[in-house]
């Protein structure tokens, strides 16, 4: 790992820099701003978190809620007992112990499997925190009251996504992330190349259902009631992958790309068209996959990328960064 | 960098369209109009409970008012001018389209969305920015907590608690007087509600020296209750007692009449008391006990339910509905009695109280309606508490049930 080269501290300055500014953001705007960013940052690290493993392994999961959710509900359950950064480090153990118990017994199913497995664990998982409640706790919803405040999450949320760009840019030049990449391309050539094909997909999976707990953890404050239908709505997933693909999944801040314009489209809408948001977003995403088949970076590469492929990573950082 | 030059320019002009139309909306002189803003579920699972009992009556109380030339605000008449957004039934979206109600569109008043989960996701923020809450459509065991703790919240269906408990008084009442035997056979929704109130309704009935035969929950959504119905069957309970929603208590009452379950009494939760249900079942809803009640006979509440009809098409719900009307009533008093927009005196106007509604003189928050009502004649009647004017006799036992129209 080339930790010190310039090639690595370069980005990771700029990065550092870009961070620092956006935490000054709630001493300039007003609460509904500070609720549009909270909004753009969490699907931030959604998208970002699902890319990392989807991106590369071109797996497709609608489990994001899964974790989202269960770090809600740690939180709603442990919230009034432990401390606040107590609650965080058990949302993430319990969203790491359900990842590699789906991960080892799900990644071994391809394709459309996949899909549907992840998508069915969504109500599983949620059937059985309702059975839990509704015959161990015998109360349905739970409360939250936290002194969280909004910017309080905002920072959480800022903190956490440059968390998680540090380690997928750290992951995109070590072993790992090259064994990914090479899964990616051909699962057999992998296999022959000496891969532990089944751990390191695992790996990947675990670490980005870590940042998706996490997220739903530091969220959960801001609802004060929740419930399994509120906590694991589907919903949420197919936002996900939306925004990951019309970014472009396949790198680091290319998922951004897809968030900002999405976030502030569905702000748009819901705005000014109340009654009609359904209807205008869908002929919004048949024009993103007609006019954008490749997502936003996708367009990216078409028009630069070929002759500058060994720069690419440290542009689209720039632009990334830039548009942020 | 042609492309990312292009992008940053896209992302710009969104975000300077999504600032200009917002502001756009507001643009007029500020105190020509009285704003409202709401979110409200007009997609999603809550939107059937939205469009019955919440936005006929929000969209009723603002065209009444202008009509009538405007709320009275001193010396002035001012048209009330709304904002409304859709939350999508969810949580997130509540939040930010009522941070956008107070921080964009700088609405004057802002009326609650619908159901439980969704009012308890917006309560602290409009506590923080000193707007009073009249949450008229969430049954909460916490509701007198939550009072205390948002000052100017108004939790109007209070506790699960109070409709378990006047059920159960009701029913000690039939089962002293030798009319109904000790055993009950209680289901409930796996929902917030349903757990609520069957919990509550368990410790009831229990201390009242009923029997509970049978205790289970059915999924949320669930329709087919057919093998439900079956088991209770055969249980030989004169009472039959379901906390369940809309689509099981349709499925329920469907399923009992097919299978010939007639209880001496029967009695099915939300849904049963909206119109619909007589629509769908027509003289097979006579008999039928739900949480609830109208006294018809009031000719304010007649006057309400006729005006309703003309307006929506539709008749409101017999529960929900008329808490919400006579709170808007209340609230328009409130603000006339201020004599002005100002927010803190219309709050300190609201919790005074002595608002003259459909309900009588009503305080927001007042738990002056009925638990349990009855359909009687295609009316909807208020059966308990029993010493509240108007209150009727239970149509006992329950009518056999006809074959289907």
């Amino acid at each position: 790992m080339s930790i010190l080269k310039p090639d690595f501290i370069k980005p990771v300055a700029i990065g550092a820099v870009i961070f620092a500014a956006l935490a000054f953001l709630p001493s300039l705007v007003d609460s509904y701003y500070m609720s549009l960013a909270i909004s753009v940052v969490s699907f931030a690290v959604l998208a970002t978190a699902w890319s990392m493993f989807s991106g590369p392994t071109r797996y497709i999961s609608l489990a994001t809620v899964v974790f989202f959710g269960i770090g809600a509900y740690t939180v709603a359950v442990l919230g009034e007992v432990l401390p606040f950064p107590m609650v965080l480090i058990c949302a993430g153990l319990a969203g790491t112990v359900i990842a590699l118990l789906v991960g080892f017994s799900t990644l071994r199913l391809a394709g459309v499997y996949f899909v549907i497995f992840t998508f069915g664990l969504t109500e599983l998982v949620r059937q059985v925190v309702s059975w839990y409640e509704v015959n161990v706790t015998r109360e349905m919803g739970r409360y939250v009251f936290l002194d969280i405040t909004q910017n309080d999450i905002y920072w959480q949320l800022l903190a956490l996504f440059a968390v998680l760009l540090l380690t997928g840019f750290i992951l995109g030049r070590s072993r790992l992330g090259f064994a990914l990449r090479i899964i990616g391309e051909d699962e057999t050539v992998a296999k022959h190349c000496g891969i532990d094909v089944t751990r390191v997909k695992v790996a990947l999976f675990v670490l980005s259902a870590l940042f998706m707990t996490l997220t739903g953890a530091i969220m959960a404050p801001r609802w004060t009631y929740i419930d399994p239908v509120i906590a694991f709505n589907p919903m949420l997933s197919f936002q996900v992958v939306i925004m990951a693909l019309l970014g472009g999944p396949r790198r680091l801040l290319g998922p951004l790309l897809g968030v900002i314009p999405l976030t502030l489209l569905f702000e748009v809408l819901t705005a000014n068209f109340p009654n009609h948001f359904s209807i205008l977003l869908g002929c919004v995403f048949m024009v993103i996959v007609y006019l954008l088949p490749g997502g936003v970076v996708g367009l990216y590469e078409k028009y630069r990328a070929p002759k500058k492929r060994a720069l690419a990573t440290d542009q689209n950082a720039k632009s990334g960064g830039n548009a942020a | 960098m042609q492309i990312s030059a292009k992008l940053r320019l896209a992302t710009i002009a969104a975000a300077t369209t999504a600032v200009m139309s917002t502001a756009t909306l507001f643009g007029a002189n500020a105190q020509e109009t009285y704003r409202i803003g709401y979110a409200i579920s007009k997609t999603g699972p809550g939107a059937p409970g939205a469009a019955t009992s919440t936005i006929p009556n929000y969209e009723m109380w603002v065209k009444e008012i202008n009509d009538a030339g405007g709320l009275q605000v001193g010396d002035k008449q001012l048209p009330i001018e709304v904002v409304e957004y859709d939350d999508r039934s969810s949580s997130e979206e509540a939040v930010r389209a009522i941070e956008r109600l107070i921080n964009q569109d700088k609405v004057d008043f802002i009326l609650s969305p619908w159901g439980t989960g969704l009012n308890l996701a917006v309560a602290p923020i409009l506590d923080r920015a000193g707007y009073a809450h009249l949450a008229g459509t969430a049954v909460t065991d916490k509701a007198p907590q939550l009072s205390k703790r948002w000052k100017n919240s108004y939790w109007l269906l209070g506790t699960g608690e109070q409709y378990a408990v006047a059920m159960a008084d009701f029913l000690e009442g039939l089962k002293d007087d030798g009319k109904i035997n000790d055993k009950v056979a209680m289901i409930a929704v796996a929902d917030g509600f349903g757990i609520e109130l069957s919990k509550a309704g368990r410790e009831a009935l229990e201390d009242r020296g009923f029997d509970l035969v049978y205790d289970k929950t059915y999924p949320l959504g669930s329709q087919d209750l057919a093998t439900i119905v079956n088991d209770i069957k055969s249980l030989d309970a004169d009472t039959f007692v379901a906390f369940s929603y809309p689509p099981g208590t349709l499925g329920l009452t469907e399923q009992s009449r097919v299978l010939g379950f007639n209880p001496k009494v029967f009695y099915a939760g939300v849904g049963t008391a909206f119109p619909l249900y007589k629509n769908r079942f027509g003289d097979n809803a006579e008999g039928v006990v739900s949480l609830g009640g109208a006294s018809e006979d009031d000719p304010e509440i007649a006057d309400y339910i006729e005006r309703h009809v003309a307006f929506a098409e539709r008749e409101p719900d017999r529960w929900a509905s008329i808490v919400n009307w006579a709170t808007l009533q209340s609230l328009q008093q409130a603000i006339e009695r201020a004599g002005s927009t100002d927010r803190e005196a219309i709050n300190a106007e609201l919790a005074k109280g002595g608002f003259d509604t459909i309900l009588g003189t009503y305080k927001p928050g007042d738990q002056t309606f009925w638990r349990v009502g009855q359909w009687q004649d295609g009316k909807f009647v208020g059966l308990a508490p029993t010493d509240m004017e108007g209150a009727k006799e239970l149509v006992f036992p329950k009518p056999e049930w006809k074959a289907a129209n």
